[in-house]
């Protein structure tokens, strides 16, 4: 198996996809003649030729949109957005068309396509390169969000959400791209969409993620561990819409629940996480349920000082989980 | 003297009189279902009356075998003429299960068949001009010969979507042809005061394309126009935008009274030069269409309008659970 980059699985799992159905096509800002600004679609021009690595004029809108019409028709449009921070002029496509076309059409028509950005601090991107927007689409049925973590996970759920035959947002954290390397099976194979995975099994406290700050956690829990404390690590993988039994399954496992996200705290991701562990897990739980996130400022800074006061980190993590460890 | 002006443009005498039949089929369930506003029976009715012409002259133009459309809300005549019925129609306004377009979930106006071509539509205006395009890339990508038309209102032209998509199509020559049915009013605005510029089809000079301006209350004129720039598209020319300068002679909708902003003469003026009228007047004109046709085909009309809403008062609404269905593909279930 080779190891493989983040970013280096995401291209992949593109181009066995772009060989496996000729429906598949990947258009975007820069996407072509240069492979994206983070070389995300690499090669693919040369080897698939333009109009399957299709450079589009600098218009969120119509990226989605002219990719929804595709998708509609019956192609497999990947439509990239060069950064989650730029896909706002796009949501009224996403959100009013893309998520209720086969709501609305009452299952006539469908709109099988994934809409690829990158995501996330930590790189000097201050407020407009450094976002995580995925809450803005958490609460619209008819939408899938997938936030892998691994290089393994990137792999298989986008070939999984490529498949898929409803519309993906796929976010991409931009620091894992070539920070976080793993093992990557050369072969085809896909990860199901909707599905939590336990990234590391413990019996003391339970720590419920996505995306880097997964492996912020696992740093952590590797430092408690010589403290005799053990940590059981949920990645989310898929935040909505939401592994339920998965949540239910890890929080009640240790009763102390610590929810991790990037995004800033309130109406983030992990609300509705905390909402269905209170729901459904009350008499389980030995500490109130805790939260740790960014602070409600509208994004990162750009000065280090400011960013790093913004981003989660090993540290912060590390010093959320003694303290619930504790309890 | 009346000229015969559409035999050279290659349209048989049946030609325009399925024109004609069409107008008037759209118009006759136009006006049922403002009566079944006005009786309390339906919630909702947005218009098509003023815009035939422009809407049944285009879609006659195109190829109602493959071409795509994304016809806007006030389109009965262009999804009529793409094979949709009476009876769908009707099924639509009354919100019941088995309208194509939606199986009850959307206002009507809301257009959509898959088996017909017909992409399913929504209410922000628009949204769907970037859809055609793709639509039209996915015939480039896969060398297919259809082509896509796509409607909208002048209001909707100052759209960012209008202008992306009409740059994207350009960029890439795209066999997609956008018309704008100019009815001057944008609900109550007037067009000086949505568009800067003198004519919407003048906009088409940014976007590496035709523009050509129209009277759509003459049918004739719009086929010709538009089978133009089908026959470009589908030869590899690219897109095209078509300004139909239409009259609405209706309220925006249901809800609206156009009293409050619209003149007395206004109102008049727009009356008298109903396509209805001046298209029935021209194949008289001709002897296309002699009195005891007419008579035919409005008793033909009204037959099929009055089945139309007697099917579809009696039909039956949608269950309340099946709001849960089809909000992902049915492998997943739906999302209760």
């Amino acid at each position: 198996m080779a190891i493989m980059s983040y970013i280096d699985a995401i291209t992949l799992a593109m181009k066995e996809e772009m060989t496996r159905d000729e429906r598949v096509f990947v258009l975007g800002e820069d996407v072509g003649r240069k492979g994206g600004v983070f070389k995300a679609t690499n090669g693919l021009y040369d080897e698939f030729g333009e109009y399957r690595v299709l450079d589009t004029p600098l218009a969120e809108s119509a990226i989605a949109g002219v990719g929804i019409g595709a998708a509609m028709y019956g192609l497999r449009p990947i439509a990239e957005m060069q950064f989650a921070d730029f896909i706002m002029p796009a949501v009224n496509q996403i959100i009013s068309e893309a998520s209720r076309i086969r709501y609305r059409s009452n299952n006539d028509w469908t709109c099988p396509i994934v809409f690829r950005a990158p995501f996330g601090g930590g790189i000097h991107g201050a407020l407009y390169h450094s976002q995580s927007v995925e809450a803005i689409f958490a609460n619209q049925p008819g939408l899938k969000i997938v936030i892998p973590s691994t290089p393994y996970d990137a792999k298989g759920l986008l070939k999984a959400a490529i498949r898929d035959d409803d519309p993906v947002m796929f976010f991409e954290h931009k620091r894992a791209y070539r920070l976080i390397k793993g093992e990557v099976p050369e072969e085809d194979y896909t990860i199901e969409i909707g599905k939590a995975d336990v990234k590391r099994q413990g019996e003391d406290i339970t720590v419920i993620t996505y995306g880097l700050a997964v492996h912020f956690a696992l740093q952590a829990a590797e430092r408690l561990e010589k403290d005799g404390i053990s940590a059981h690590i949920l990645d989310l993988r898929t935040i909505y819409p939401l592994d339920k039994e998965g949540i239910i399954e890890a929080a009640s496992k240790t009763g102390k629940v610590l929810l991790v996200t990037e995004d800033n705290k309130e109406g983030s991701i992990i609300g509705e996480v905390a909402a269905i562990i209170a729901e459904n897990c009350l008499f389980d739980l030995d500490a109130p349920i805790m939260r740790l996130a960014g602070p409600d400022i509208p994004a990162m800074p750009y000065a280090p000082t400011m960013e790093k006061f913004f981003m989660i980190n090993p540290d912060k993590v590390e010093k959320a989980m003694r303290e619930l460890a504790e309890y | 003297m009346t000229t015969n002006r559409h035999a050279e443009l290659g349209l048989t005498n049946e030609d325009v009189l399925t024109i004609f039949e069409t107008m008037l089929m759209a118009r006759r369930i136009d006006e049922r279902m403002w009566l079944l506003n006005r009786a309390g029976k339906i919630p909702f009715v947005i218009s098509c009356q003023g815009q035939e012409a422009a809407q049944v002259g285009a879609a006659f133009a195109l190829d109602n075998t493959k071409d795509y459309i994304a016809p806007y809300y006030r389109d009965m005549g262009v999804v009529l003429h793409f094979g949709m019925t009476a009876k769908d129609l009707m099924l639509s306004a009354f919100a019941k299960a088995e309208d194509p377009n939606s199986g009850g979930r959307q206002m009507p106006g809301h257009f959509g068949q898959k088996k017909n071509r017909i992409l399913t539509g929504s209410s922000p205006v628009t949204t769907q001009l970037p859809h055609a395009v793709g639509v039209a890339l996915a015939a480039k990508i896969e060398k297919k010969d259809f082509i896509t038309f796509v409607t909208l209102g002048e209001g909707s032209s100052n759209q960012g979507d209008f202008h992306e998509g009409l740059n994207f199509a350009g960029v890439h020559q795209l066999p997609c042809i956008t018309m704008v049915e100019n009815n001057n009013y944008a609900i109550s605005v007037p067009y000086e005061r949505q568009v800067a510029s003198k004519t919407v089809a003048e906009r088409a000079s940014s976007y590496g394309m035709p523009g050509v301006r129209v009277d759509g209350k003459d049918p004739i004129e719009v086929y010709r126009v538009v089978k133009e720039a089908a026959d470009r598209a589908r030869s590899g020319g690219g897109p095209s935008l078509i300004e139909a300068v239409t009259y609405r002679l209706t309220a925006h909708s249901s809800d609206d009274d156009d009293r409050q902003y619209r003149t007395a003469e206004d109102i008049a003026e727009g009356k008298a030069l109903d396509p209805l009228i001046t298209f029935a007047k021209y194949l008289r004109d001709l002897d296309i269409l002699p009195t005891d046709l007419e008579k035919e085909i409005n008793e033909r009309i009204m037959k099929e309008v009055n089945e139309a809403t007697d099917y579809a008062e009696s039909a039956p609404y949608a269950t309340p659970e099946s709001a849960l269905l089809h909000v992902y593909a049915e492998k997943d279930g739906g999302n209760a």
